[in-house]
């Protein structure tokens, strides 16, 4: 299953929805980074990437949410992640990557941390 | 009495055959007897070693494939994966974890598989390439 992407917006804070793999090979990393160019020509600055449907990320699929990251701070806008299953929660803490991204369980908690 | 079984393959260097594979080692993994849990690891272990030789060790190239093979014996899985690439020295791969590198976009698929798995190795393949030793031991209770 390839990754969905769907954009939301509450209290000015762009929410990406997430869904299905994100793995070397098939068009998420396209989609992925398609959308956050879209998001931040548009503006926005505070993105939080939800990944309670995302069932399944490798390295390539980490490197796109570092890629989010970068991509989104090089232009003077944040990224947090929500809903981190344990299996991505897992890798997160093998990497250390869990030291660049906030990550929260509640989506308005989540909200209200960008203000 | 011990139960042994092993399975060869010789792929092309796409990225259906990286799906190939994980799918094999995780339905071999579950037949072992290892959890959900375990199953996971080992098919995120194989599927980055896999990513590996088919990008950076054979380039994609329809000329260069990629040599796997698991042995199921008594429930450990010993997998090896060759690429047919110039190879590389592991030591020579920057620490991702280090905080210099934590925001670069690639370089975390060793870390993963020896995180993810009993026992890895990585050495120069016969007759070219580097291939990788991967074993998940039988589980607990075997």
């Amino acid at each position: 299953m390839s990754l969905n992407v769907a954009t939301r917006e509450v209290d000015g804070v762009t929410i990406l929805d997430l869904g299905g793999r994100i793995t070397l090979g098939d068009t998420s990393s396209g989609k992925l980074r398609e959308t956050v160019r879209e998001i931040l020509a548009g503006g926005t600055k505070k993105i939080l990437v939800n990944l309670g449907d995302v069932s399944y990320i490798d390295s390539s699929g980490l490197g796109e949410l570092v890629s989010t990251y970068t991509t989104a701070s090089n232009q003077g806008a944040s990224v947090k992640l929500l809903n981190v299953q344990k299996k991505v929660q897992d890798l997160l803490q093998i990497t250390k990557l869990y030291t660049v991204f906030d990550s929260f369980d509640n989506e308005a908690d989540a909200v209200l941390s960008f203000s | 009495m011990a139960e042994s079984r092993s399975i060869e393959l010789t792929l092309e260097s796409k990225t259906d055959s990286i799906d190939a594979v994980e799918l094999v080692v995780q339905g071999l993994a579950r037949q072992s007897g290892h959890d959900e849990d375990a199953v996971d690891h080992l098919g995120m272990a194989v599927r980055e070693s896999m990513a590996n030789a088919v990008t950076h060790g054979n380039g994609y190239s329809r000329n260069k494939s990629v040599h796997f093979s698991v042995v199921q014996s008594d429930g450990a899985l010993t997998i090896k994966i060759r690429d047919e690439g110039e190879g590389f020295d592991a030591d020579d791969i920057p620490d991702p974890t280090a905080q210099e590198n934590l925001l670069k976009t690639s370089g975390r698929g060793l870390l993963l598989m020896r995180a993810l798995v009993d026992e890895f190795n990585v050495q120069r393949g016969e007759p070219r390439g580097t291939e990788v030793t991967l074993v998940k031991n039988a589980p607990a209770g075997e």
